[in-house]
């Protein structure tokens, strides 16, 4: 039997912004169905590998990288990788929630519309999506009357879990999350760890966070990065209670960061 | 004994000292010039306008716009001049507007930032610059002569669209930027390529601000003078009283002003108040196309999709 591949396999990953190098030789395995989380201080490279995982580093200019990124088995540097296939199937939620200025109902269907041809959107097949990707984030009994609503009206909260919900009509398989609570108050951060252990096993979760407490809690594994470079990478409950490495113990510890 | 803040008794805590009257004074001071300023900003227009309404009273009526000057224009109205004017902003905005907006569009979206942007970026400032009487002198060469269309409409309006263009491309660029980078970023992440970002929400989301850099060229083609003086607008032409569209392209015409130009100066005997009726009616349009622009944008505003 042919074990499936990873989720996402960097190989010797080496990335630059102009002549600053931000990633050094970034070598990861993340396992499918789990949450894995990335942590370290500030400019450590967290982000930007995450925007590794979709290639949408390449929008923000100036980007040069070395070595392979492997998602679901699939080298996303070979020439036939479709940009838009894969960012379809890796979904990326930002530290501020970003809804678009349409109505809630829109921003759900918004990944839809771009990759539907107008004539197969039925207003039915719409109207299902949304209904099942809010159910999804858990906010369809909220917001099932204010669905014309503007979405940047709605709560931080809801924002985020929108921001998550707009994803799901495209069916990803993996979800990168740049800090997704780091706006959002106590009972906000609750309720989207909550929304991520719900879907975990079913998507892969990719979370970058300042935050370590947060990825004690939700997280199955942990990559402590340090300078661009991966310090260590194991389960969660390995890492926080007997790291291999004396700098990720200092950091966990608060001695740095 | 010294009486400094911490052995002073309570109650003579926090009372102004001579230094805060001086301070507050200064403060008072710089808010009444301040405030001067800005209503001095307002006071010379509403002089002009009223000025020239007044000057301009006794020939201003509906049918000195639509009339055709008279008795060697020292008398009637400004029908060909009015006419001649919105040919040639409506034809040089049919071509810079569009222009100047996908210009902008490729410039904020898809270059990528390297030496040939930044020339282009400089040519564009540079351009802005240019005074108009320079344009006057490339459009007579370019259009007239090299391109063989000679003075007429089109140009005129080509030389118009070449002074606005630069403006557009500027204005349009500053909408766009001001578009925030999360809304693209949302949209990458659904996968979307750079025109469906630009068309789901870049310009919904900057229509209003490029129209507003659009609709303020309209003012300046219109009350340009020297471009079109070289190249297709022309000191008098038979026109008949209230006829829709008296000209052909590859004819001259009269445009505003121009005419205000010729009637202040070079005509003898001018009622005198046709000059100042002439910049009623020059102002008027401009003020009715800005007018409009507004409407345009609140409705857009409140329909945002498209």
């Amino acid at each position: 039997m042919k074990t499936r591949a990873p989720a996402i396999e960097t190989r010797d990953l080496s990335l630059w912004y102009g002549g600053f190098q931000a990633l050094d030789g970034v070598s990861i395995v993340v396992k499918r169905g789990l949450i894995t989380s990335l942590i370290g201080p500030s400019g450590c490279g967290k982000t930007t590998l995450l925007r590794c995982f979709n290639r949408v580093n390449e929008r923000y200019g100036c980007v040069s990288t070395k070595g392979e990124i492997e998602v679901l088995g699939k080298n996303i540097y070979d020439h036939d990788v479709s940009l838009v296939e894969l960012r379809k199937a890796v979904g990326m939620v930002f530290q501020r929630p970003n809804p678009l200025p349409l109505s809630v109902y829109e921003n759900v269907v918004f990944g839809l519309r771009l990759h539907t041809p107008r004539i197969r959107l039925r207003r039915s097949t719409l109207d299902e999506a949304v209904e099942k990707a809010l159910s999804e984030v858990g906010l369809f009994r909220e917001l099932k009357d204010k669905l014309d609503f503007k979405a940047t009206s709605l709560l931080l909260e809801q924002q985020q879990k929108l921001c998550l919900a707009r994803l799901l009509p495209l069916k990803p398989e993996i979800i990168l999350m740049d800090e997704p609570c780091s706006a959002l108050d106590v009972d906000g951060t609750r309720a989207i760890e909550e929304l991520m252990l719900g879907l975990r096993e079913k998507y892969t979760i990719v979370i970058v966070t300042h935050n370590m407490a947060q990825a004690r809690r939700v997280s199955d594994e942990c990559i402590f990065m340090l300078l661009g470079e991966v310090v260590e990478h194991s389960r969660t409950a390995d890492l926080f209670l007997a790291p291999q490495h004396h700098k990720t113990a200092e950091y966990i510890e608060g001695r740095y960061g | 004994m010294t009486q400094d803040a911490a052995s002073s008794p309570a109650r003579n805590r926090f009372v102004k000292t001579s230094l805060v009257v001086r301070k507050e004074f200064a403060e008072q001071l710089a808010k009444a010039v301040f405030f001067l300023m800005s209503v001095a900003m307002v006071a010379p227009l509403l002089a002009i306008v009223a000025y020239l309404v007044w000057r301009a009273w006794p020939v201003l009526s509906w049918n000195f716009v639509v009339d055709v000057p008279r008795r060697g224009m020292t008398d009637g109205g400004i029908w060909p001049a009015f006419i001649g004017t919105l040919y040639l902003v409506g034809i040089s905005l049919a071509v810079s507007a569009p222009t100047g907006v996908l210009a902008a569009v490729y410039l904020n979206e898809y270059a990528k930032e390297n030496w040939l942007n930044r020339i282009v970026n400089l040519a564009v400032i540079n351009l802005a610059g240019v005074p108009s009487i320079v344009h006057a002198l490339f459009g007579l060469g370019a259009f007239v002569y090299a391109a063989r269309f000679g003075y007429s409409i089109l140009s005129a309006s080509l030389t118009l669209a070449i002074m606005t263009l630069p403006v557009i491309i500027a204005s349009t660029r500053e909408a766009l930027a001001a578009v925030p980078a999360s809304f693209r970023e949302a949209c990458w992440n659904v996968g979307a390529t750079r025109w469906q970002t630009i068309r789901a929400v870049v310009l919904p989301n900057s229509i209003s601000g490029i129209l507003t850099g659009v609709i303020l060229q309209v003012s300046r083609a219109a009350g340009e003078t020297a471009p079109i003086m070289f190249t297709g607008a022309v000191f008098f032409k038979a026109v008949e009283k209230g006829q829709l569209l008296p000209y052909r392209l590859d004819e001259q015409c009269m445009a505003l002003s121009m005419h205000l130009y010729t009637v202040a100066t070079q005509v003898p005997n001018v009622k005198e108040s046709i000059p100042y009726a002439t910049a009623v009616v020059l102002l008027g349009t401009v003020l009715a196309v800005n007018a409009a622009a507004i409407a345009l944008r609140v409705w857009l505003r409140n329909h945002k999709k498209w």
